[in-house]
């Protein structure tokens, strides 16, 4: 690909990356600065790449410890992301279940401004 | 094997791309979090089985091996590490990435014979040295191997200097050149300001350094891209050094602190080196079964935790407290400063661990008007984030930071261990106010004596 429009791609993504945090709420600032930790684990793609392509037993040594940094980032940070996720419930209700989500119970009138679009 | 047509691998790509992007958004908000994140590691499955059809690659075996390896180990850790520790397998997890994207700059380093494709990797390496040792150093401070004070010593700004610009030299010597053995230099240039760049940061601002190294990190993998010639590492990256950026800066402003003052105060004497001096004004201390007496009478407590809280591990002990004050009737909340805790938004993850639903965890903003309704504020293991001297006093290191107006309610209880101030090391003129009232302690083992006295009434 030339380089006009990796660069191209790359400013569009500066935006995009921007625009998708520029409103998150600080209650979920831990979760997305893991989230996103995750995503650049992708670099596992780069590393799976160099180590295929490895001709000389040093370069596999190296790429392959480039694979296994890169899967510990890309598996671990999604996975510890998810635990975290797991315990944002809603409030409870019945029997200590979980109120899905979606199952919007209004309790009090303060309690219902949090899911808005803010 | 068949090789996947170069249309449709980039197709994949922009599938898994765009799996990314769908990942952040939804991180947005509590309901689609979880499921946002699911998708991007969907995302990231696509492109790992799309690579290995993309391409002729040897050594399968092995790649396959050493995936598992890193699986193995991350996967079962990531589930069993405590709430409390996670900020730091964040920065662990952080480094290996930064890391792994200075291993496949380094060699992809003899293939490379455009000058522009070896910035794009003296810029991989060095970044990504920088984000391995100082998510290294993150850690070390985060699991208390070393002292969460900032280490500074004479020099520590020359030393600095001399390393970065020794840095820009190899660098600028490999663009020309190519020499293997300069970008060996290069990266261990990087280690070493890695080091040197997070070593004065103090404990309170570690995470926001994690933040920033997680953009870093997000950037040399974008930069790598560049090098392989590969769009989705390009936009995965750029994406990740854009949010985290963002993120960074957000949570500077929640902290009335700069980026840079936070990673350059210490070289000038800075702000969160914290003294321990404690004034003899009087204080109102109190037992237990008094504030349990103030709290179970009250119409509407708000609660605001702090790091005291999660140091001591006493979140499940005040969601318990929250439970047996609501089932008298009484309306509680809990307060969270942006900062509280030991990363951004840490405070919400371990409350959330201890059952308290996201509905009644307030932000600052929606929080502040609503103290002057409060019979009581109870502040536990917190005190930067209710110091008034934020909004009054000038001279303060954390003037400018906004603060949780805990002075509106009509009771303050402090649980806190001593007098001692906190990290900002200035004094709190609220915990002299007639209002306030101070239960001195463990947080765990105050807030359990509280919930006895509290279940007694």
């Amino acid at each position: 690909m030339d380089g006009i429009s990796l660069l191209t791609i790359t400013v569009l993504a500066v935006f995009v990356g921007f625009e998708v945090v520029s409103k998150v709420s600080s209650t979920l600032h831990t979760p997305l600065m893991s989230g996103a930790n995750a995503i650049h684990g992708i670099i596992l793609v780069g590393a799976i790449i160099v180590a295929g392509q490895a001709a000389h037993p040093w370069v596999l040594a190296v790429a392959l410890l480039a694979v296994v940094l890169a899967t510990a980032n890309l598996v671990g940070g999604f996975v510890v992301t998810d635990r975290m996720l797991e315990m944002f419930r809603g409030r409870r209700g019945n029997g200590g279940r979980p109120v899905p989500p979606d199952g919007h119970r209004p309790r009090s009138e303060a309690s219902d401004s949090k899911d808005g679009a803010r | 094997m068949t090789l996947l047509d170069p249309t449709l691998t980039g197709l994949l790509y922009l599938a898994a791309a765009a799996c990314f992007i769908l990942a952040l958004k939804g991180l947005n908000s509590p309901r689609t979090a979880r499921r946002g994140n699911l998708i991007g590691a969907f995302g990231a499955l696509i492109a790992v089985v799309t690579v290995f059809f993309s391409a002729r690659l040897d050594n399968v075996p092995w790649i396959l091996g050493a995936i598992a390896v890193g699986s193995g180990v991350a996967a079962p850790v990531a589930r069993r590490v405590k709430m409390t520790q996670m900020p730091q397998l964040v920065a662990l997890f952080n480094g290996v990435g930064g890391g792994a994207a200075a291993l496949v700059a380094l060699l992809e380093l003899p293939e490379a014979d455009d000058p522009w494709v070896r910035l794009a990797i003296v810029f991989t390496l060095l970044v990504g040295a920088v984000s391995f040792a100082g998510s290294g150093i993150t850690f070390a401070k985060l699991q208390e191997l070393m002292t969460t004070r900032p280490v500074v010593f004479p020099g520590l700004p020359v030393l600095m200097g001399g390393v970065l610009l020794l840095a820009v030299g190899a660098a600028v010597a490999v663009v020309l050149g190519g020499s293997l053995a300069l970008a060996l230099v290069l990266l261990l240039l990087g280690l070493l300001a890695g080091v040197l760049l997070v070593l004065p940061v103090g404990g309170a601002d570690v995470p926001i350094v994690i933040s920033l190294l997680n953009a870093f990190t997000g950037l040399a993998v974008a930069a790598s891209g560049l090098v392989l010639g590969n769009v989705l590492l390009v936009v995965a990256g750029t994406l990740v050094g854009a949010s985290g950026t963002i993120l960074t800066r957000a949570m500077a402003a929640a902290m009335g602190r700069s980026v840079a003052g936070i990673l350059f105060g210490a070289f000038r004497g800075g702000s969160t080196a914290g003294s321990t001096a404690v004034s003899d004004r009087p204080v109102r201390s109190s037992s237990a079964e008094d504030v349990a007496v103030l709290l179970g009478y009250a119409q509407r407590v708000i609660i605001v935790p702090g790091y005291g809280l999660a140091v001591a591990q006493g979140q499940h002990t005040a969601a318990e407290l929250a439970q047996a004050l609501e089932s008298r009737g009484i309306k509680v909340d809990f307060a969270i400063h942006p900062v509280a805790g030991r990363m951004p938004g840490h405070m919400n993850v371990l409350l959330a661990e201890a059952n308290v639903p996201y509905e009644s965890l307030k932000e600052m903003g929606e929080i502040n008007s609503e103290f002057k309704t409060a019979d009581v504020a109870l502040v536990v293991g917190a005190n930067d984030v209710v110091n008034p001297a934020a909004k009054t006093s000038s001279g303060s290191p954390i003037y400018g930071m906004p603060i949780l107006e805990v002075a509106d309610a009509r009771q303050v209880v402090f649980l806190k261990r001593s007098l001692r101030p906190g990290f900002a090391g200035i004094e709190n003129d609220l915990m002299y106010e007639p209002q306030t009232t101070l239960l001195f302690g463990d947080a765990k083992e105050s807030l359990t004596k509280v919930l006895g006295a509290v279940k007694a009434l």
